[in-house]
């Protein structure tokens, strides 16, 4: 079985500030991490591997640097990795993003046929969740979304059952190989790495793939010419007109801040005062 | 979305071919019978947008032939929809990516409108990543606000960006439809009026149940009883770092019981493990739009605020004078958690027992 996981690099964004006074984005000194949503698909596919045996290879398309992610990948137990990477890709868009990686995946297929491929259900810089359905469309692939549970994988009957999140239930499904999974967090957690393939993944001859190598020919379908979506403007929140009315007792006593907010909101807001006394 | 600034203001011709795109849809979306709630919500917010473009809207309805999907038709008119597109097929019964994906597609490519509006559901995020891949056209992922542009008539989608550090405006200008999704509860629901009629439009799916290689085998519905149910509560009480450790989050429990409300916590809180998952507030977690929210010891960052920012009266306590969340809470008392929110609790029991006195 052959299961190429898509990963992507992040900037770490619970350590991400904005300046105070410029309202700019402070990159400075943000780790760049694995998408946390991508190690659940990581962990995924290494686990079936472990069960079935087979193949799995982690491809990033990103700058030069993302070869860092995907050598962390090798580390937990990755086979293979390649880095997609080409200035051609810079402001790619969901669907440019979608074209590039069902390109690169379909030269991987010329190697070896892939039986799946794994994503995480979205990242946390984009939070679009929108390029694991776009690579399953562009591959002509069988999608299963939001997947919290893989019942069961039969590669010689090309079969696999599923349970997804759905509103309100889980849908259990069976569909045919190959399929695009993107995998719900939570519902496993990613392994230490050996010692052993931590020094594998340092050494291991990472591939690295241009537009050509990934077999673009049309550019027009990638990076920013590719990017039907433009970001026309990016700005901070504006504070609300009014600033919260503070609340000050000259007793200090809690009971009276207590009793003074009540009062206030009672006056202002009726809405709040009936919906409290249906509770009565 | 494409991280490159554009200039500010750009001179722009819509392509012929795209000119005959014209009004805005909205996906009706349901699951075991039931609309989801954010449908009607979006049909709100199309037909301000198509008020503002001067077209029509129109909802659509892919389901099972019968008696429900003709009722799902109708209450998208209640809804504000001045026409309904309806594919009724068998296959349609359940959610399913290959036939919904052909069935939209199909219908978008036969009566072309300008706008697609879906909930940022599980079932909406995988319809719409679909759609727009096989149409090739720009989407727009968890908008918190939609427009039109007045210049060149095009929809301006605003949304979190840098993990909700910052907002963006995104726009799709020579591509049609342009499409959007939108969280659950982030727009106001609209009055429902069943005076509303329109005219139904039927379309046929041509696929038949072979063709199709993915098989819905059980739906497995959750246990409802246990789960929290933030997003639609008029009441909530929430819980942030300030708490300082998991034992003082007892005083939010205490306040929620006497006022009937859910307890809501920050991320930070959440991922200590003090409450579960599905108590997040924020734009990680759930957005509510309760009568009454109150924050105890949450500064209040941007992550928090999107989730809770439509509250009609927010009462925040923080012991930060300068915490973010003063900038935007109804009222703010300055101080210690730990003694405010017992006496909050004392003072609502005291308010409650005068009512039931008054009868």
């Amino acid at each position: 079985m052959h299961i190429v996981v898509c990963i992507k690099q992040v900037p770490d964004s619970a350590q991400i500030r904005v300046h105070p006074v410029t309202n700019t984005i402070m990159r400075q000194g943000v780790p760049a991490i694995i998408n946390p949503y991508d190690l659940f698909a990581l962990e995924e596919a290494l686990r079936l591997k472990d069960k079935y045996g087979g193949t799995v290879t982690v491809i990033t398309m990103g700058p030069p640097q993302a070869e860092a992610a995907l050598r962390k990948a090798l580390s937990f137990g990755a086979d293979d990795a390649i880095l997609i990477t080409d200035r051609a890709f810079a402001g790619a868009d969901t669907l440019a993003t979608s074209f590039a990686l069902a390109s690169a995946i379909r030269q991987i297929q010329k190697n070896m046929p892939v039986d799946m491929v794994f994503t995480g259900k979205q990242t946390i810089d984009g939070d679009t969740a929108q390029v694991g359905p776009g690579v399953a469309k562009r591959l002509d692939m069988q999608l299963l979304t939001y997947v919290s549970k893989i019942v069961s994988v039969k590669a010689e009957a090309s079969e696999i059952v599923v349970e997804r999140r759905a509103e309100g239930g889980v849908q259990l499904l069976k569909t045919s190989l190959p399929c695009l999974v993107t995998v719900l967090e939570g519902n496993n957690q990613m392994r230490f790495a050996s010692m052993p393939n931590m020094f594998r993944a340092a050494r291991h001859p990472l591939k690295v793939w241009d537009k050509d190598a990934a077999g673009i020919e049309d550019i027009t379908k990638i990076g920013l010419k590719g990017s039907p979506t433009v970001v026309s403007k990016v700005f901070a929140p504006t504070p609300k007109s009014e600033r919260a009315e503070m609340i000050e007792v000259e007793s200090g006593d809690p009971r009276d801040v207590a009793i003074t907010v009540l009062s206030k909101m009672f006056t202002r807001f009726p809405v709040v005062e009936k919906e409290i006394a249906k509770r009565a | 979305m494409s991280e490159v600034p554009a200039k500010k203001k750009r001179k722009f011709e819509l392509d012929p071919k795209l000119a005959g795109y014209k009004g805005v849809w909205v996906f009706v979306e349901h699951e075991q019978g039931q609309v989801h709630p954010v449908s009607w919500e979006l049909m709100g917010e199309g037909r301000k947008l198509a008020d503002m473009l001067g077209v029509e809207l129109a909802g659509v309805v892919l389901g099972a032939p019968g008696e429900q999907s003709r009722q799902f038709c109708n209450e998208a008119m209640f809804h504000g929809a001045d026409l309904c597109y309806l594919m009724a097929d068998d296959i349609l019964k359940d959610y399913r990516n290959e036939p919904f994906t052909k069935g939209m597609t199909d219908l978008v490519n036969a009566y072309q409108p300008e706008i697609l509006l879906l909930g940022a559901t599980t079932q909406g995020r995988d319809l719409a990543g679909s759609v727009a891949t096989t149409l090739q056209t720009g989407l727009t992922a968890d908008c918190t606000a939609l427009t039109i542009d007045p210049d060149n008539r095009s929809m301006a989608a605003t949304r979190p960006t840098f993990g909700g550090s910052l907002l963006c405006t995104i726009v799709t200008l020579n591509y049609r439809p342009q499409m959007a999704t939108v969280r659950s509860r982030v727009m106001a629901m609209t009055e429902r009026d069943a005076s509303r009629s329109g005219r139904v439009i039927e379309h046929p799916l041509g696929m038949i149940e072979s063709s199709i290689i993915t098989k819905v085998l059980e739906y497995i519905p959750d246990a409802m009883q246990d789960k929290p149910q933030l997003a639609f509560a008029d009441i909530i009480v929430s819980g942030g770092r300030g708490m300082k450790k998991p034992e003082n989050f007892q005083l939010i429990w205490d306040l929620a019981k006497v006022l009937g409300a859910e307890v809501g916590a920050s991320r930070p809180v959440v991922q200590a493990g003090w409450v579960d998952l599905e108590r997040q507030v924020g734009q990680s977690g759930k957005t509510v739009r309760p009568k009454l929210y109150i924050a105890a010891g949450i500064s209040g960052a941007i992550q928090h605020r999107v989730g809770m920012d439509a509250s009609d009266c927010i009462i925040a306590i923080n012991n930060d004078p300068n915490a973010p969340i003063f900038d935007y809470a109804t009222y703010g008392i300055v101080g210690n958690a730990m003694t405010i929110l017992p006496a909050l609790t004392e003072a609502f029991r005291q308010k409650l027992a005068a009512v039931k006195k008054a009868g």
